[in-house]
């Protein structure tokens, strides 16, 4: 199966556009994919033709974006083989889905009770769990990293006790592009009776994973990481962690009834979703999984791996260039500095040439620190990335060095 | 030299290059004439917020002028506080805090100027002012 990157790259009209006179090269799809036609056509859609406010409207439009928005959970539920549809609740991405587990789940703690986090993490899947330790006088442990940017597997065995509640792992890190070793992950952690929860975010573009499969707890996703819209997700839950956890904001659409002495709450998915829904982004959610499974996830992870392979042994020629992150089970992510330049000046040059790639921390100062480095450049590919791309990355590289010695 | 024609100077330096790479290369030289901050006020104290890179400032007072001292750990960074300390430095406080810094413009360094670009060039102006507008409270 490959792929026809000419009709591919047709979908995407952003990918034609110039950058300082310079044809652009994306290679910042960590931190947010470009969006096709075929979802960007969904958006307009829904503007023109079925904006209307979901659930409980007795009007046509009303009724026509409920159905959609319902008909998008579905593609949801397909696409990562989850259970039940209820068990998938929109929210406006990754970082809120987790909020809201931190916050619930806070409630279910006590004193003394340990939480497990990987030095591999995202900020956004720290400083929730740290608020969350703090309010309910938990205790958080860390799974330690390796040279190589992998988990320390064996310490992980040491952390888990009996007092360990919940363990919170990302699939796929996004400063490095391991992916992490999850099913293992889980499987010791429901052998002590913690939970655990995946932050997907960096995964659920690369990597097409079944959730009743991997029988994780909870699972979270940003629409804009798979060729979606910013501003919406959904964090996956099994049913009896969802009933079991507390709203996390009140307003309209959660509630079941309202006095002024008590209110009882909606059922699932309704309880976690107060207020007005990010409709379109919803709908357009769903948009993009069917486009990205037409194209096809076994193929784009085989050539997404060729431009890795590619981009990787050619950088490597280059003298003093170090990758941060060296292990097989990756996805298409390098991250590097060469010698003691910053990776500021390497990516102020690359925009210089229309190249665009990420410089810094990466929201993710813990790896940083381990590595005794200020931040990294990271290049991350989607399938829509070329193997001229890699090309011109791996020049534009070459010449900002040779400037900048 | 007044502050405007040092910066008159640097506009004319920057006109003779007709591409980006030139004046990035250029901006890479200047930086290695940085004059250097002494290490004793390279500390965390000194370090300008708001750049991805780090960038430390000291300023000295000398026969009510004020002399400009400064290091960064990026190249590119070194260069644009450099072009800033040439225009500023050796000026007295009143001139600099009166100094505009329409040059940067023209220089084509425009793209830096925007606050929310992570080198931190406003912030970088605004220290200089700052340290002149200190000066210049010492001098009423």
């Amino acid at each position: 199966m490959t792929l026809d990157l000419t009709k591919i790259r047709a979908d995407f009209p952003i990918l034609s556009r110039k950058v300082n006179g310079q044809p652009l090269v994306y290679l910042d799809n960590a931190a947010t994919s470009q969006t096709p036609k075929q979802v960007i056509d969904v958006i307009a859609d829904y503007y023109q033709r079925y904006n209307a406010n979901i659930h409980r409207g007795v009007h046509t439009l009303s009724q026509e974006a409920t159905d959609k928005f319902e008909e998008a959970r579905k593609t949801v539920q397909d696409h990562f083989g989850i259970e039940k549809t209820h068990e998938i609740i929109f929210t406006p991405g990754t970082t809120h889905s987790i909020n809201l587990v931190a916050f619930g789940f806070g409630s279910l703690l006590k004193t003394g009770d340990e939480v497990i986090v990987s030095a591999l993490e995202h900020h956004a899947n720290i400083v929730p769990w740290q608020m969350m330790c703090e309010r309910s006088g938990a205790i958080l442990r860390v799974i330690p990293m390796t040279d190589a940017g992998t988990l320390d597997m064996k310490a992980y065995d040491k952390l888990l006790n009996d007092k360990t509640k919940l363990v919170f792992v990302n699939h796929v890190s996004n400063a490095l592009g391991t992916i992490n070793p999850i099913e293992e992950i889980i499987e010791k952690a429901h052998a002590i009776g913690a939970a655990v929860l995946v932050d997907g975010a960096q995964a659920c573009g690369h990597i097409k994973p079944n959730l009743q499969k991997l029988n994780v707890d909870f699972y979270t996703v940003s629409a804009h990481k798979l060729c979606g819209p910013t501003g919406v997700g959904i964090l996956y839950g099994k049913e009896h962690w969802l009933k079991k956890l507390p709203p996390y904001q009140g307003g309209g659409e959660m509630i079941d009834e309202v006095t002024f002495e008590k209110t009882t709450y909606a059922d699932l998915p309704h309880k976690f979703e107060a207020g007005t829904p990010n409709i379109c982004g919803g709908i357009a959610f769903g948009a993009a999984l069917n486009y990205m499974n037409a194209v096809g996830f076994e193929a784009i992870g085989a050539y997404e791996d060729e431009l890795l392979k590619n981009a990787t042994d050619r950088l490597s020629k280059i003298e003093g260039l170090r990758i941060y992150g060296e292990t097989e089970r990756k996805t298409a992510v390098i991250s590097f500095n060469i010698d003691d330049i910053h990776p500021y000046d390497i990516g102020t040059l690359l925009d210089k040439m229309g190249i665009a790639v990420r410089t810094g921390h990466h929201c993710a100062q813990p790896i940083m620190d381990y590595y005794k480095i200020p931040g990294t450049v990271r290049a991350s590919f989607a399938f829509y990335n070329t193997l001229e791309e890699v090309d011109q990355f791996v020049n534009g590289v070459q010449k900002a060095t040779d400037m900048l010695r | 030299m007044t502050v405007e024609q040092v910066q008159n100077e640097i506009i004319e330096e920057f006109s003779l290059f007709d591409d980006w790479m030139q004046r990035y290369e250029y901006m890479i030289e200047l930086g290695k004439s940085l004059p250097l901050i002494d290490t004793q006020y390279k500390t965390d104290q000194n370090i300008i917020k708001g750049c991805q890179s780090k960038v430390w400032v000291h300023a000295d007072m000398v026969d009510e002028k004020v002399i400009f001292t400064a290091d960064s750990d990026a190249i590119i960074t070194k260069g644009i506080i450099a072009i800033l300390i040439r225009a500023f430095s050796n000026h007295s406080p009143k001139e600099i805090l009166e100094a505009n810094t329409n040059f940067i413009d023209q220089i084509g360094l425009k793209e830096h100027l925007s606050p929310t670009r992570a080198n931190g060039l406003v912030s970088m102006i605004k220290q200089l002012k700052l340290y002149a507008l200190a000066y210049q409270t010492q001098l009423n």
